[in-house]
């Protein structure tokens, strides 16, 4: 592209500098355009070599494989499986609780409701998106725990189903939304569609709209399982923290987040015991990028489907 | 089934249908008002001007937040210094540079995986990344730059979707006048896209200051008697500070407990709100 023509009567200085001033402008973009990957690929090879001392003298199977978490006995056994099924206890109670109400509302706010309900109702739902993990934690140590304890005879509030109750009204929000979008995508054509031919709202719902969204809303829910395996201050001020094989969800039991945040201000930075947390970190990195990636494959197969 | 009961019968479920799907919808939303009512309930007894304006006593029974506020609001501050820029250049590039091929395609890919990324992993990262290889120590630096990766992919979609939406027939006048590509970017597009990049930044720097897990050992400390000075200081923040006190100490006074939690999570609504407010007001405004 050639310069503007009046800047060829300036000062050669000045465009010299303008020109300069441009090359760098347009070095800070190209570089700040590859931020992301860069972060991401960071992250990665931080996680991984903070592992590595963890995964050369515990063994990455035997930790994966292993029943029994006692960082700090001699020597220290750090079996994982406790906390990798304290996270799937806590995100398996997260999901019953999102799922269902989450989708239904979806469908209520995108087919049945007017539109003014709607914009309120969306924002309300926004505003849980502003309230940080830690005050939902609060709310739960104040109400949840005491409501769990008496509700179901138990000695202690502080349970799998308490933490997971809590993480899934947090995930609500993401389900919802990207539930809601995926609804709002399909065609209105497919709706008239099925009017015309006698169906009734709900029969238009379940026969045409949902399954015409069900990649999308698969996505929300991969979406809302990602963000409840990774929450973490919530969790770790309900769940009760105790590192033992869970046989039930009133058990109390220890997350792979909170037991990062539990344990890492107390270790010897270089240790065994640190570099075993960072493969807890690099563990739940793999799952939830994975999680995320299914998401976006789904979600961009349906952008693909609807475009016009 | 004669045709006038399957029609009966079609109604009925679309009936139920309703009440069903409008219950969740409004248990939901009962929910969310019980969560902002029970914080503001709890909380509002504590507000005044001394709790806003003194140091915490006693491990926090007693006395303020002042310096627990400002930690947050440094921290946040620093955030936003290193986010934006960032941030607003990589959707530049996305919006207006990027090809479509298979780096872009991965560069789309690792944003959106950023934003699933666990905020405690972004905390291990800033641990070993920012505290301890590049030395910063625990610190506002450190914790910036920690909360700095986690809302960069919030700030990269905000402009990219706000570039977006800026017609091609501007761009194309103003380089019609003769005006570089880059020019034509500052004098024209950002100036046009700015509502919806400020906006959405802001909203995603909200998110930010509420985090505990990234801050937890990237420089957040609960006991400091004075406000931090430089940006190499530990710093006391409200979410941790919430933290720390439900989690530590014997006792907690539950007023003063709930009163950080109301001034951190108003903190945090009423400046999305006047950030979407205002957004709202620039749209009504600017029409193409």
């Amino acid at each position: 592209m050639s310069e503007p023509f009046s800047s060829r009567r300036n000062s050669p200085g000045r465009t010299t500098f303008r020109r300069a001033a441009e090359g760098v402008a347009r070095g800070l973009i190209y570089t700040c355009g590859w931020a992301a990957i860069v972060v991401l690929a960071a992250i990665a090879v931080f996680l991984a070599t903070n592992a590595v001392r963890a995964m050369r003298e515990a063994g990455l199977s035997s930790m994966l494989s292993g029943t029994q978490w006692y960082p700090t006995s001699e020597p220290g056994k750090f079996g994982l499986l406790p906390l990798v099924l304290g996270s799937l206890y806590v995100t398996g109670v997260a999901l019953a609780v999102c799922v269902p109400l989450g989708v239904a509302a979806a469908v209520f706010i995108s087919e049945f409701a007017d539109k003014r309900l709607t914009e309120v109702m969306k924002s309300i739902i926004e505003f849980m998106t502003a309230v940080p993990s830690v005050v939902y934690g609060l709310i739960g140590v104040a109400v949840l725990i005491p409501f769990v304890k008496d509700a179901f005879g138990l000695d202690s509030g502080m349970t799998a189903l308490t933490g997971g109750v809590v993480l899934g009204v947090m995930s609500l929000p993401t389900v919802i939304s990207i539930s809601e979008d995926a609804l709002h995508a399909v065609p209105v054509d497919l709706r008239r569609g099925s009017a015309a031919l006698g169906n009734t709202r709900w029969q238009t719902t379940v026969k045409v709209t949902l399954p015409a969204a069900s990649s999308g809303i698969f996505a929300a829910v991969m979406l809302g399982l990602g963000r409840a395996i990774g929450e973490t201050m919530a969790v770790l001020m309900l769940t009760g923290n105790a590192a033992i094989m869970p046989t039930s969800v009133f058990d109390s039991v220890r997350t792979m987040t909170g037991t990062i945040a539990a344990e890492m201000g107390e270790v010897v930075q270089g240790g065994l015991h640190y570099s075993v947390l960072f493969t807890v970190g690099l563990v739940l990195f793999a799952i939830t990028f994975a999680i995320n990636l299914a998401a976006d494959i789904v979600l961009e197969r349906q952008r693909k489907r609807w475009r016009r | 089934m004669s045709t006038s009961a399957r029609v009966r019968s079609a109604r009925k479920a679309d009936m139920t249908a309703r009440v069903v799907t409008g219950v969740a919808a409004g248990s939901i939303v009962a929910v969310a008002v019980f969560v902002l009512g029970y914080i503001v309930y709890h909380g509002i007894g504590a507000i005044d001007w001394t709790f806003l304006t003194s140091i915490p006593k006693d491990q926090g029974r007693a006395g303020g937040i002042f310096p627990v506020i400002m930690g947050t609001v440094f921290v946040t501050a620093g955030t936003a210094a290193l986010t934006l820029p960032i941030g607003v250049f990589a959707g530049i590039y996305l919006a207006e540079y990027a090809p479509r091929n298979f780096a872009t395609r991965a560069i789309r890919l690792s944003i959106t995986n950023m934003a699933g990324v666990p905020s405690i992993v972004y905390g291990l990262f800033g641990l070993a990344a920012f505290v301890l290889l590049a030395g910063f120590g625990r610190s506002i630096i450190a914790a910036a730059l920690t909360l700095t990766c986690m809302t960069l992919p919030v700030v990269i979609t905000a402009t990219e979707e706000a570039l977006r939406q800026i017609p091609a027939d501007l761009r194309q006048a103003s380089l019609a006048l003769g005006a570089t590509r880059l020019r034509t970017i500052r004098k024209v597009v950002l100036p046009a896209a700015a509502p919806g990049i400020i906006t959405g930044s802001i909203l995603g720097l909200a998110r930010a200051a509420g985090e505990t897990a990234p801050i937890l050992f990237t420089g957040a400390v609960f006991q400091m008697r004075r406000i931090p000075d430089s940006p190499t200081s530990q710093f006391m923040a409200l979410p941790y500070h919430v933290y720390a006190q439900v989690t530590s100490v014997p006792g907690w006074n539950r007023t003063l407990v709930w009163g950080t939690a109301l001034v951190l999570v108003a903190g945090i609504s009423i400046v999305s709100i006047l950030a979407a407010a205002w957004r709202s007001a620039q749209r009504r405004r600017v029409t193409w």
